[in-house]
């Protein structure tokens, strides 16, 4: 029964990363790739480490898969942060359809 | 278990073709923060090869590396960006 939902989280975290990849690829401007790749891959290296920890249930290897997401859950969210903040602050592009510009200084608009 | 073994073995497939995916933005991203971005998803793609790779094969010697790439990938993430900070100003 817990080989079966291994398999099944196994197949889920694969699916959400291959989503990670290819919101990289397909998003228009840096934010929406950011906010894609973060989210989409640490929610995918958490259903990996469950089904690891599902299928190796050892306390070693379940030591190590809780802490490497712990680790990953505030690191990943720190480095989108920063990467935010300098492509901000950068100027960087925003897509066409973008609504709300929530900056205080804003670089001239491509097509405003 | 054998299907355990398949779906690992599609779970690899899956995350080799994502890290292609993400490799055509390393190559065409119009921005360098475009770029930063990629290779860290390129980084957390790795980590997940790894940490498949360890439940398939039960080596835990193979988690250790996978923490091990995730710290020096967040390190050079940082980096970058007070890179790109300064590098403006």
């Amino acid at each position: 029964m817990s080989a079966w939902v291994s398999a099944g989280l196994l197949i889920l975290g694969a699916t959400l990363a291959l989503l990670a990849g290819i919101g990289v690829l397909r998003m228009p401007d840096v934010f929406t790739r950011m906010q894609a790749s973060t989210k989409a891959s640490t929610l995918g290296l958490g259903c990996l480490l469950a089904s690891l920890a599902l299928r190796n249930p050892d306390l070693s290897f379940v030591i190590r898969a809780v802490s490497l997401g712990a680790f990953m859950l505030l690191t990943s969210a720190v480095a989108a942060h920063v990467i935010a903040r300098a492509a901000a602050l950068g100027g960087a592009p925003l897509w066409s359809g973008t609504r709300v510009d929530e900056r205080p200084s804003k670089p001239p608009a491509p097509d405003a | 278990m054998p299907y355990l073994d398949v779906a690992s073995i599609i779970a690899l497939a899956m995350l080799a073709l994502s890290a292609a995916l993400t490799f055509i933005r390393v190559i065409t991203g119009p921005t360098l923060p475009d770029r930063v971005i990629a290779v860290d998803l390129i980084g957390v793609q790795l980590v997940c090869l790894l940490v498949v790779t360890a439940g398939a094969t039960a080596q835990q010697a193979l988690l250790d590396v996978a923490i091990v790439v995730a710290l020096i990938s967040f390190v050079g993430t940082v980096a970058y960006a007070s890179y790109i900070e300064r590098s403006r100003s």
